[in-house]
Formats: structure tokens, sequence, C-alpha cells
């Protein structure tokens, strides 16, 4: 693993730069987190777990966990599906393609909620239609889940199109000459390259929808128990004047993201260990 | 006739599916024999200890009467914005929100209850009032006892944005009701409220969020806030830090309650809906109204709090606004005095 | 490998370069379905609503003193907090992906984290920091910076929520980075500086411009994190998506989607430029 002289720094520009990484670290990520977990356990751990294990906080929890086991795999599907098409192939459009897809994150999340009040509401498009059928869409699950979609709609995507883009077709287009079908080809080559960039994807996508405030905000109706989901819960609390929950509920959201990269990285490592000895 | 495994069990499903759509189906409709019925209470930030005192002591009394459990679903947030969520399809069975132009433009845009809605209950369909008063650091350091003492030099000033908080609307129209008695015309009100603005360090969305920045944050000398969120800082956010000035002149704030004719009907909550904001004009509600720190209607209720709510002189927005459609007109819409303020500095 | 796909068989459709690779009119076909249905839809009834109100009306609302003032505010402390994210978002990725360090795993993680907390809460822990007496603020005031109520807390808010943004864009593009072209760039002589400026920077440049402008139009819209620590006075800190909740709360829809409407097609513009410039890069360097 050790890098020849030539092709890496040395110590002391190593330390530097490390350095200089922590220390904007430290001031823009990690004290704003210190805030939350020092706010949070203000009063000790046992107004810490009254306000995780008050029933309206255990329904958030459910609620959003629901919302992302929903939202997640549609967006790896398209993701997975969009950034084959745009980087295994050459086609007019491409790019238009790519900023369409980025397009939700330049949306405002005020907006991202508006949008599907002015298509699903009782004034929108489609509303007269659904009250008709008594479907509901917004101030209910699907509205949530349909916000949450959106906003989350570019990250899978957006994390494999450059690394596709990266490894080229060479070894995809190898394997079809040998007689693989697509299918195998996607399975045995291509899944095995992106391994690492869908598994961020997937990560980050998660704890986006999960943490995601203004657009459902905007569809959720705020129902105590029923449609909050944690960053709601997160708000009602606030504005309850319950910090100490308010920041009890936020620091389980950052834990729970932290937790599950912290896992990820672990996997990463222990996987990268042993397929060097195997290559060895 | 022989039936398949196969078919015996897709005509169980199907049957199933009837069964659950058919169940669901009536859940929505009638539910005035069931044992239980469930109320959607739709309003505003400052209310939710409100409510969570009010709620178990009407689900007891309407026990008692009809024997019927009630399941309350109680959602909070900025009166405006609970007011639109109701027109895009919240289906609130009834409302309690900040001002009455807020469920104005549920009757007027939504037709969801009628446009006379304000004549359905006593007083103006408020079981409780409030005012505008100043919170101020302990001991009053800048000497801070009326508005005119707002407009001092190094006096900062917090207020939420009347544009998004209907609480900062308040607070806007009671500076302006002393500002034209002090100056005699609509001219000086607009310099003074000018003036008042030019104090204001920072405009929080909402009042909650203006609350928290005098309180937690601990900037600006006076708050100007709902009487009922002046007393829940002084007692229980930072007890002994505050303290609350009750100016010469204020607004007389009457929050509003109302059934959504519309969303009731559809869930055959009429009579609990209209029972239950009756039941607010109660003594035994209008008193834990007055230990929540709103002003209560009920005479006896009121005399018995007379110490805690001190008599001030109230402008109310029909008489010396005009009412809500043409102070939102005036005031706070594009265009407007407030826009006006901010444009010629 | 039991199926015989004729690997070479001339594709029908003509309107892209031939590809011996299966699948695509099945990916382009579902994506184009998805991205349909999901985003571009829901982002026509924007347009539909705000065409609703007129030219006339949509130029008063859309482009009026105020709301140019505030594109200009949300769009200026976006590029800025990009500028730096795509600074510091580099060098982060760089630290992660090249050197051993202990804490790193949790470090990693960290980076993470605007994505999962909360954009108010996010906005409220700032505002604790870097408030006049917070943690950090009552170190800066005596200096004379202030942070909180003025453009610089936006900025700081937006470096925030932007920074995951760059360093996710470049780490996995870091990290495939073959070590053989920085070898051979050492044996013809360069030195680490030379070797970076033209050869790893040339290579990584298209991945951070994606980060710089996911960064940039990410903060360009955001909300809940900037109106706790921007003072939304008008005129000074008064975010465009502010601006969007005001017409809301007159009950103008329409007004709302003019606004939004504008700030959209601003940020599809710089977004597809982006793009564009970043294929025009690929191409040049012969990918």
């Amino acid at each position: 693993m050790s890098r020849t002289a030539s092709t890496t720094e040395g110590r002391t520009s190593q330390a530097l730069l490390i350095a200089a990484a922590m220390i904007f670290l430290a001031f823009f990520l990690l004290l704003p987190l210190v805030a939350v977990f020092t706010e949070a356990f203000k009063q000790g751990i046992g107004a810490f777990g009254q306000a995780v294990m008050h029933p309206d906080a255990w329904a958030a929890i459910r609620l959003t966990l629901l919302i992302a086991a929903i939202s997640v795999p549609l967006n790896v599907v398209f993701g997975v599906a969009a950034s084959w098409a745009i980087t295994k192939f050459h086609f007019p459009g491409r790019h238009l393609l790519i900023t369409f897809i980025d397009l939700p994150f330049s949306v405002s999340p005020v907006v991202s909620g508006l949008i599907f009040v002015l298509l699903f509401g009782a004034h929108g498009l489609l509303g007269p239609w659904l009250a008709e059928h008594d479907i509901k869409i917004i101030f209910a699950v699907p509205g949530i889940v349909l916000a949450t979609v959106f906003i989350t709609f570019p990250f899978v995507a957006r994390e494999l199109i450059p690394l596709m883009q990266e490894q080229g077709k060479d070894d995809e287009e190898a394997a079809i000459s040998l007689g693989a079908n697509g299918w195998q080809t996607f399975w045995h080559v291509t899944l095995p390259n992106i391994r690492w960039g869908l598994l961020y994807g997937v990560l980050l996508c998660n704890a986006r929808a999960m943490g995601e405030f203004g657009a459902v905000s905007v569809v959720s109706g705020h129902i105590r128990g029923e449609t909050n989901t944690m960053p709601l819960h997160v708000e009602i609390l606030y504005n309850e004047y319950d910090f100490v929950g308010a920041f009890a509920v936020a620091s389980l959201l950052a834990a729970l993201a932290l937790v599950t990269l912290i896992a990820k990285s672990i996997l990463e490592w222990r996987f990268d260990l042993h397929h060097g000895g195997a290559v060895h | 006739m022989h039936i398949s495994g196969k078919t015996t069990r897709r005509l169980f499903l199907a049957s199933a599916v009837a069964v659950v759509t058919l169940l669901s189906a009536c859940s929505g409709g009638g539910e005035k024999s069931a044992k239980s019925v469930e109320i959607t209470n739709v309003s505003y930030d400052p209310t939710r200890e409100l409510y969570q005192a009010v709620n178990p002591l009407f689900a007891a009394a309407w026990k008692a009467k009809t024997g019927q459990d009630i399941t309350f679903k109680m959602s909070h947030g900025g009166s405006g914005k609970q007011s639109r969520a109701i027109l895009d399809g919240l289906e609130a069975d009834v409302a309690t929100l900040a001002l009455a132009y807020d469920i104005d433009a549920i009757a007027a845009r939504g037709k969801l209850l009628p446009e006379d809605w304000q004549k359905a209950l006593p007083d103006n369909s408020a079981p409780y009032t409030s005012t505008i008063v100043f919170l101020v650091r302990k001991g009053n350091p800048k000497g801070i006892k009326d508005w005119g003492d707002l407009v001092k030099p190094g006096v900062a000033v917090i207020t939420p944005n009347p544009k998004t908080s209907g609480g900062a609307r308040w607070n806007f129209l009671a500076a302006w009701a002393y500002g034209r008695k002090a100056g005699g015309s609509d001219a000086a009100a607009e310099a003074y409220v000018k003036r008042v603005f030019a104090q204001v360090p920072v405009l929080d969305s909402g009042a909650r969020g203006s609350t928290t920045t005098f309180v937690e944050r601990g900037i600006g000398d006076v708050l100007l806030t709902w009487e009922n969120e002046a007393f829940l800082a002084e007692k229980e956010l930072g007890k002994g830090k505050f303290e609350i000035v009750v100016p010469s002149i204020s607004v007389l704030a009457e929050p509003p309650v109302a059934v959504i004719a519309a969303n009731a009907k559809k869930h055959g909550t009429e009579a609990v809906a209209k029972a239950y904001l009756e039941f607010l004009y109660t003594p035994q509600a209008q008193a834990e109204i007055a230990r929540n720190f709103y002003r209560p209607r009920d005479p006896d209720v009121a005399a018995r709090f007379k110490d805690q709510f001190p008599t001030i002189n109230l402008v109310t927005i029909d008489k010396d606004f005009g009412g809500w459609a043409s102070a939102q007109k005036t005031y706070f819409d594009d265009g407007g005095v407030f826009d006006r303020i901010y444009s010629q500095k | 490998m039991s199926s015989l796909a004729t690997p070479f068989s001339v594709r029908k459709t003509s309107w892209r370069q031939p590809s011996v690779l299966p699948g695509f009119g099945l990916t382009f076909g579902f994506s184009l379905v998805w991205l349909t249905l999901i985003v571009l839809i829901p982002l026509a009834t924007i347009f539909l609503k705000s065409a609703g109100m007129g030219w006339h009306g949509f130029v008063e609302v859309g482009f009026s003193h105020r709301a140019i003032a505030a594109y200009r505010l949300s769009f200026g402390t976006a590029a800025a907090a990009a500028l730096i994210n795509a600074v510091f978002g580099l060098l982060v990725a760089w630290v992660l992906v090249r050197y051993r360090f202990p804490g790193k795993r949790f470090v990693s993680a960290l980076v993470d984290l605007p994505f999962a907390l909360p954009t108010a809460v996010a906005g409220i822990a700032l505002t604790a920091l870097y408030a006049p007496r917070g943690w950090i603020g009552q170190y800066l005031e005596p200096l004379g910076v202030t942070v909180a109520f003025t453009p610089l807390g936006i900025i700081i808010a937006l470096v925030f929520i932007g920074l995951p943004f760059v360093v996710r864009s470049v780490e996995p593009v870091l990290a495939d980075l073959g070590r053989d072209v920085e070898e051979a760039a050492a044996t013809l002589g360069a030195n680490r500086i030379q070797t970076f400026s033209q050869v790893i920077f040339p290579a990584i440049a298209p991945a951070l411009v994606t980060g710089f402008a996911l960064a940039f139009a990410r903060g360009v819209g955001e909300y809940g994190s900037v109106i706790f620590i921007s003072g939304n006075m008008p005129g000074k800190t008064e975010i465009a998506p502010l601006l969007i909740v005001t017409q809301l709360e007159q009950y103008a829809y329409d007004g709302a989607t003019a606004i939004a409407t504008v700030m959209m097609v601003f940020s599809f513009v710089i977004l597809f430029g982006l793009n564009a410039w970043q294929a025009a890069q690929r191409r040049r360097l012969g990918a």
C-alpha cells in the first residue's frame, strides 16, 4: 500500500494539509454537531430519554423510517438506470438530461412542497378529481413520499454519473464481446466497479430523505402523531420551547446518519483488507 | 360446480379488498352512532399548551353527555400557513387561528364555511382575547415604559416580520395606534412606526422565533409580543430574568375559532365540533384559558383573574383599522405601508 | 455465459452513436418516464400557474426592485459559499482519500452531517454559535465581525449546507484516479505541485465543477437554515425563497410561482452551462 516518495507529499506538507482541513471542518461541522448534542443533554440523560421515548416522537421516527424505506429504493433504481443510459451511450440531449436530473437540487424546498400542493391540493390541477374519488395525497403519507422522492431525486444518479464516466465503458464492452448478456455484464462487471459510489449515493439519499424539512413541511399538515416526520417534530418541540426535546430528536437524526456512515467506512475498510490480501 | 383452489383464493382476495374498501368508505362517512369520534383542530403556534389543557376537559364532558370517546388530532403552525393548508385540503373540523383574516380567506376562497362565520359564536367567535405587551430584561435597564421609549437611541426592538407572521401584524398595528394617538395623524403614525422598525436588528419569520431570539440568544432590549407569550416567557422560559411592561395603549387581539362546515359535514362531526367550540365559552374552559394567560371573556372568570391582566386602553381592528381585509391591504400586502417603510430608507 | 448475444448487431436507433452495450432503450425510457412524472410535470405546474397572471403581472412581481435585490443576495451568497466549498471541499476530499490519520472514519462520516440534520436544526445550531453572544460570535464581535443577521451569516449557513456536495463529488473520482499517471509524471521529472496542477487537477476538475454547481444550486434555494441566521431585513438580508413565502402569506400563489419561475430559470441556465462546459472539457481531454 505504501506510495513512493514521488507520488505523495512530504510529512510536513501532509500534516499542514490535514490540519487545514480539520480546522475548517471543526468550525463548520463539528461545532454545530457539538452544539446539538450539548443542548440535547443539557438537562441530563433522563430528559433526553423522556423526549425520545415520547409516543409522538416514536410516531415521528416510525413515519420517517417508512418514508425513507419507500423513497430510497425508488431513487436507487432510477439512479442506476439513468447513469447507465447517460454514461454508456452517446446521444444528443445528454447534458440537458443531466441538468434536468440536477433540477430538484436547485429548486427551493419551499417550492418543492408548493408544486405538489398546486398539483394535488383542493384547488390544484388534480384536486377536484382526487376529492371525488376520496384519494388523499397531500397532508397524508403519499404526499410526504412524493415530496421526499422529489428532493432526493438526483442523489444516486449524481453520485454514479461522474464515477461511471471516469471508468468509461471498456470493461463492459469487453464482457459483451466475450458473450455476456446485458444483465450479466451489469451484475458482474459494472456493479462491482460502482459498488462504493452506489453505496455512497444510497446513504446520502437516505440521510437527506430522513432529514428533509422544508418541502415536507408544506405537504404534511403537521398532525401530531400522524403526519409529523422527525424534522417536523423537532420544529414543533422547538416552537413549544422544549429545547431539550427538540435537540434530543435532532441529535437522534444526526446519530442515525453518523452510525450508518461509520458502518459504511468500516465495511469498506474490511473489504479493502480482504481484497488487498487476496491479490498479493 | 368445481372451483379450483386458485379461483377460491382470488375470490377471497377480491372480497377482502371489497370489504376493506367498504369499511374505509364507511369510516369517512357516518360516525354519529360510533363509540368514538375524531376531531382535527388546526391551530396556530402559541395555543399548544392551551388546547393540551382544554381538550381533556371537553373529552370528559362529552363522554359524560354522549358516551362517546373523542380523539383529538392537533396541528400547529404559523396562522397563515395553517389557513392555506385548510384551503389546500387539510381536513380540519375546526380552525382556531390567530386572525379573522385567515379564516375569512378559507370562507372566501375555499367556500368551506359561510362568509358570516364570525356570527356563529358569541364575541365575534373569539372565546379568548389577548393583546400586545413588551417584554424587557430584568430591572428594565433601558427604562422602557411605553411606546415612546422604543425609539430612544440605543434601544433594540425585537419583533417578527409582519409579512410572514400574524403576531407581528398585531405588533405593527398596536405601534401604529400609539403613533396615531401621539401624533394625531396617520402620517405621524407612519413616521413613528418607521422609526421603531429602524431599531429592529432582526425580523424572525414567526412569533416564537422572535421569542427565542430575545430569550435564548440574548438579542435586543425589548420584545413586542402577545401577552400570553410574554407570560410564558416570564414564568417558564427564563424565570426571574424578564419583566412585562404594559404600554399605555395597545390593540385588542381576538383569535377566532370556527367550525369548517364542509369538512365537519363530510366527517359527520358537525355536532361534536360545534359543542367543542361552545365548550370554550364555559366557565370551566374559561378558567383554563385564563390559567394559560389568555384573557377570558366570561366576566366572572375575568374578575377572578383580574390581578393577572392589567387594564389597558385597547383599540380594535374593526373600529380603528376598518377590519382585517382592509388593514391587510393597506399595511401588509405588496406595496403597502410596511413595504414603503423599508423602501425609502 | 449462456446466451449468445450478437455483440455487434446494428442498432435501429440512428440518433445516437452506435454502441455494443445493451439496455439503452430500457434505461433511457425508464429514466425519462420517471423524470417526467416526478420532476418535469410537477415543475411545469409552476410555469402554468405563473403564466396565468399575464406578462405584466409576472414582471411586476418577478422583477420588482425588492425581488431583484433578493436574487442578487441569494445568487451572490450561494456563489461565494460554493466557491469556499470548492476550495475546502477539495482539500477535505484530498486529505480523506490520500492520507491516513487517527479519526479519519469519524471525519468521513461527519462530512455528510449537513444532509442528515434537518435544515432548521442546522440554522438554529449555527445561530447559537455565531450570534453576537454565541460560542464563536462573542469572540468575533470585538474584532468588528458580525456574522449573524448579515450576508456573512447567510454564507456560513450555505457553506454548511453545500460542503458535502463538493466532497462527495470529488472523492470517488480522486479515489479512482490511477497512480500510474502520477508515477509517469514523476519519472518525467515533475514535482508534486506540477503533477497536481498538470495531471491530477484536470482529471478531477469536472467532478469539482459538478460539486460547485450542486452546492451553488442548493444554496440558492435554501430556506430552512438561512432564515434563522439571516435576520430577514427587507432589501438587505431578505433571500429570494423568503419572498416566495411572503407571497404565499398574501394568498398570492401566482406571485409566489412568478418568483419561483425566475429563480428556476436562472438556476437551470447556470447548471446547464456548467454541465456543457464540463462536457467540452472532457472532450478536449479526449476521455
